[in-house]
Order: structure tokens, then C-alpha cells, then sequence
């Protein structure tokens, strides 16, 4: 029963940073909303396999994780610099 | 599957492109979550590692590459197109009327092939995740031809792209220079990243082995560890990255993987049965089935890593 | 003792969720790209390390339980370098945060002048 709050919580607060990306005037706020909305899906993975009773799909929580982050610092460092393959900091476009 | 709804709509509206890519990925996390609750494990593993990931970065990579707004077209209404489509999925609905209700005991699909494979599956092949036996072993044509498929897709890249030459001393050059003064910024992401990938590569084999026995396998495990080779091209230079992983290395695993997969099948010629028939590999029929299943899902993890990373080097070194 | 860690898991499983929606409505209702970033920063360490925590005591030890605490330290490890790596970025790219009075906010002057000390 217990999963079941936590499962409506994390889904109430995926829907208020799912409002945050949509509106967010600047790109950042879409950026910073989208890695909270990934943490939430880690989280609710994990509620979920509790929930159903089976735990492999923590692997999967970690994977999620793990790909949440890499595209977080992807998309951070395609707004700034508008090149993939540069280094993040060289101090003539300033740092990362 | 509000949520989705909301984010599909969102995606077609919007003419920003960046802010589409960054609803996809929202979206192709949904599709994980989705495929979740659906109880199939191994295909919400493949979605988030390559929905939500690669794609997200191939997609920025793209748009670096061009321009970030989309180009309205002058001609055509479209609503010719809405309507299509419109047709298109009220037709595909009312075909799925037809077909018994989800997970109905008395499909035709749930009598002939499907309790074939999950009773027999433990005694023919021997391993608990019954998704890797049929991936690998029951079907194991339709997973090398998925294997060369993804081998076309970096080829192709790599023809149409193709790769700059540079020579060796300059990118010492510009190394050394950068090492100067890189080093007292951004430390924090630096020293995160080299904390970081090592495990993560260790997590990629860790998901490669574990396959047999519970989500994983060989895509998983290939996008995995291509995302820590492309954690540190992000954090430091392509060029860099590009001496750890030479490209001459990365053509050879591609290749490689291919090989191993369809050697392995010609070993099971060789040895007096069918083409990827892998119980004549060894002694006993389990073991034998064990050893093909554990080589071809490396053959898939060597050929998805390095298409993975060839294809982002190549995207990356593309200067604007 | 087993009731004891059941209750434990159920009181950090609500505190957690109770977190999370504090940090949603935070995300939503506070002004600017920074003080947002508070609001992603309760609910990436106060609610999803809290319920990963309390899932912790309702699994008893394990390997579920290793892969929980795995988890968590991934995401302490990730989630403040990612948000730094965001406000760097939001930063340079010209987001300021919004004050009470205008101060003296170039940050190329400033990043100089204290890395010559």
C-alpha cells in the first residue's frame, strides 16, 4: 500500500516538472526539468519493481540514471557551445 | 499514457528543434516506463538505454550541425497529411478490433509457438531469461540480421561523413595546449567523469554476462559501454578521445562483432549441424547452447559499441 | 526489530514523497532558472535518495539492497555535477538570477580576477 503513495507521489511531481519543461521560458529551466523528470523515472522504476515484486528492474533504474546524466551534461554543452567535440573549458568561450 | 499523449502533441507543435529533442527524450522515457508496467523488462532496458541516451545525443549532434529552427514549407496544406493520418490510425484501430482482447488465454498466438518456446526452453537451452534464449538461439537469424544492420547503418555514416585526416603531430599539439589550460577549470565535471567511467564500463560487462540470467544482453550492454566513451569525449576534446579509441580500432570491433556472430554459425556447419544450430558445439546440448548464446551476444555488444561510438566521433568531428 | 525496520522504511517512504512534491511545487512556483535549481536539487537528493533508502530496509540485505545503495550513490555522485554543469552553462549563456539589488554580476572579471590569487 505504501508503494502505492509513493508511486502517486513521484507521478504528481512528474507532472509538475513535466508543466516546468513545457513552460519554462528559458532553455535552461527545460534542461534542469528534464533531469528532474529522469531521477523521478528512476525513482518510480524502482517503486515499480518493489511494487510487482521483482527486483531486476533495478538495472534498469541504474542504466536510467546513468543515461540521464550523460544527456544532461549532452544538452548543457550543445547550448553553450554549439559543437560537440570541443573540450568543456578552454578559457577563450569561457568554462563549463 | 496522458503523459505521453500531452509530450506526442507538444513534439509535432513545437517549432523550436531543440526543444523537440528534449521532449523526445521525455517521451522515449515514457515509452520505458510504459514498457515497464507491460512486465517486459529487456525491451525497457534497450528503450531507456537507447531511446532516452544515444538518440537524445545523436539528435543534438545533428542539430549542430544544422540550423535549430524548423523551416515552415510554403507549399502543400497540410491538412492533406492530418487527414492521412487520421485515416491511416482509424483504419489500424478498427484492425485491432479483430484480434483477441491483451492477454487473452485463447490467442492463437499464446497455443503454437509461444508455450513451444517457454516450456522447452528450459530444457533445450538450459538458461533462466527466457528473452536471451529466443533472442539468441530460437531466432537467431533475425538477431544477426539485426547485427548487420546496425554494422550498414555506421558504415553508411562513415561513407557519407566520412572522417577527417589529421595528422598525429598536430593533435599532440593541440593536446598538450589544451592540458595547459583545461586543467584549472571545469574540475569538478573532469574529475566526476574519470571517477564515473570506469564503472560504468565495468556496469556495460556487468550487463553482457548477467544476460542469461536477467535483463541485458548484448545491445544493452554495447550502448552502455559506448555512453562511457562518450561521457569522455563530451567532458574532454573528441581529439583526445580519439587517441584512446583509435578509429582503426573502432572499424576492427565493428567488423569484428559481425564476424564472431556469423563465425559462430559457420562453426555449427563445420561441426555437422545447421547454420547457428549451436548444440553441436560442444558436448552436451545445453552447454553447447550456453557457449553459442555467450559468443554471439559478444559478437552484438563488440559491433553496438563501436557503431555507437563511430557514429557519435564522426558526428562530433564535423566542424560548423 | 522487524516492525521497528518496517516502520523505519514507511516513515522515510512518506517523508520521501512528501519531499518530492515540495520540490515539484517549488520547480513551478519559484522565479527563476537558479532558484529552480533548488527545487530540482529536493527532489533528486531529499525525495529519490530518502524512498531509495527506506526501499533499502524493506528489502533486508542483499544484493537488492547493494544495488539500492549503488543507485543512491550514483545519483549523489551525478545529480549536483550535472546541475553544476547547467548553471555554468545558463551562466555564460546569460541567465542572471533575479535579486533583490543589482550588483556587479560579470563573472569573466570575477572568474579572473580570484584565479590569480
Amino acid at each position: 500500500m505504501m508503494f502505492a503513495v509513493t508511486a502517486a507521489a513521484v507521478l504528481v511531481t512528474m507532472a509538475l516538472t513535466l508543466y516546468r519543461s513545457i513552460k519554462g521560458p528559458t532553455v535552461y529551466d527545460r534542461i534542469l526539468a528534464i533531469n528532474a523528470f529522469g531521477t523521478l523515472t528512476v525513482v518510480l522504476i524502482s517503486v515499480y519493481g518493489f511494487l510487482s515484486g521483482r527486483p531486476d528492474f533495478l538495472d534498469l533504474a541504474l542504466v536510467y540514471a546513468l543515461i540521464n546524466f550523460i544527456s544532461t551534461i549532452a544538452v548543457s554543452k550543445y547550448v553553450e557551445f554549439s559543437h560537440m567535440g570541443r573540450p568543456t573549458g578552454g578559457d577563450e568561450l569561457g568554462d563549463m | 499514457m496522458v503523459f505521453m499523449a500531452v509530450t506526442g502533441f507538444a513534439v509535432a507543435r513545437l517549432r523550436n528543434l531543440f526543444g523537440v529533442v528534449m521532449l523526445t527524450g521525455i517521451f522515449s522515457l515514457m515509452s520505458a516506463v510504459l514498457y515497464v508496467v507491460l512486465d517486459a523488462v529487456d525491451v525497457a532496458f534497450t528503450e531507456a538505454a537507447v531511446g532516452a541516451g544515444i538518440a537524445t545525443v545523436l539528435m543534438l549532434s545533428t542539430l549542430a550541425l544544422t540550423s535549430s529552427e524548423e523551416r515552415v514549407s510554403e507549399d502543400g496544406k497540410p491538412m492533406w497529411a492530418l487527414g492521412l493520418v487520421v485515416v491511416t490510425g482509424a483504419v489500424l484501430i478498427y484492425g485491432t478490433l479483430d484480434m483477441p482482447p491483451f492477454g487473452d488465454a485463447y490467442a492463437p498466438i499464446h497455443h503454437h509457438v509461444a508455450p513451444r518456446y517457454l516450456e522447452r526452453s528450459g530444457q533445450e537451452v538450459g538458461i533462466p531469461n527466457v528473452v536471451t534464449s529466443i533472442l539468441a538461439s530460437y531466432r537467431g537469424y533475425d538477431t544477426l540480421g539485426e547485427v548487420y544492420v546496425i554494422f550498414t547503418a555506421a558504415c553508411g555514416v562513415l561513407l557519407i561523413i566520412g572522417q577527417p585526416k589529421r595528422g598525429r603531430r598536430r593533435t599532440l599539439r593541440m593536446l598538450v595546449g589544451e592540458m595547459r589550460h583545461g586543467m584549472r577549470q571545469n574540475v569538478i565535471l573532469r574529475v566526476v567523469s574519470k571517477l564515473l567511467i570506469p564503472f560504468i564500463l565495468v556496469f556495460a560487462l556487468y550487463v553482457q554476462w548477467h544476460g542469461d540470467f536477467g535483463p541485458g544482453g548484448g545491445f544493452q550492454a554495447g550502448v552502455i559501454f559506448a555512453s562511457g566513451f562518450i561521457l569522455y569525449a563530451l567532458i574532454f576534446d573528441v581529439d583526445t578521445s580519439r587517441m584512446v579509441v583509435p578509429s582503426g580500432v573502432t572499424r576492427l570491433l565493428l567488423a569484428l562483432g559481425v564476424l564472431l556472430y556469423a563465425g559462430v554459425g559457420v562453426v555449427g556447419l563445420l561441426r555437422g549441424g545447421n547454420f547457428l544450430n549451436y548444440s553441436v558445439l560442444a558436448e552436451e546440448q545445453t552447454a553447447g547452447q550456453h557457449l553459442g548464446i555467450l559468443l554471439v551476444e559478444f559478437g552484438v555488444g563488440l559491433t553496438v559499441a563501436a557503431a555507437m561510438i563511430t557514429i557519435f566521433f564522426t558526428f562530433a568531428r564535423q566542424e560548423h | 526489530m522487524a516492525l521497528f525496520l518496517e516502520i523505519l522504511s514507511w516513515g522515510l517512504l512518506i517523508i520521501g514523497s512528501v519531499m518530492l512534491i515540495i520540490g515539484g511545487i517549488g520547480m513551478v512556483r519559484l522565479p527563476d532558472v537558479f532558484s529552480r535549481m533548488h527545487g530540482a536539487g529536493i527532489i533528486d537528493t531529499m525525495g529519490a535518495c530518502t524512498i531509495l533508502l527506506g526501499l533499502t530496509f524493506q528489502a533486508g540485505l542483499g544484493i537488492v539492497t547493494m544495488k539500492l545503495v549503488l543507485i543512491v550513490v550514483f545519483i549523489v555522485f551525478t545529480s549536483p555535477t550535472a546541475t553544476h554543469a547547467l548553471a555554468r552553462a545558463a551562466l555564460h549563456g546569460g541567465a542572471r538570477p533575479q535579486l533583490d539589488e543589482p550588483v556587479d554580476d560579470d563573472p569573466a572579471s570575477q572568474g579572473e580576477a580570484s584565479s590569480k590569487t
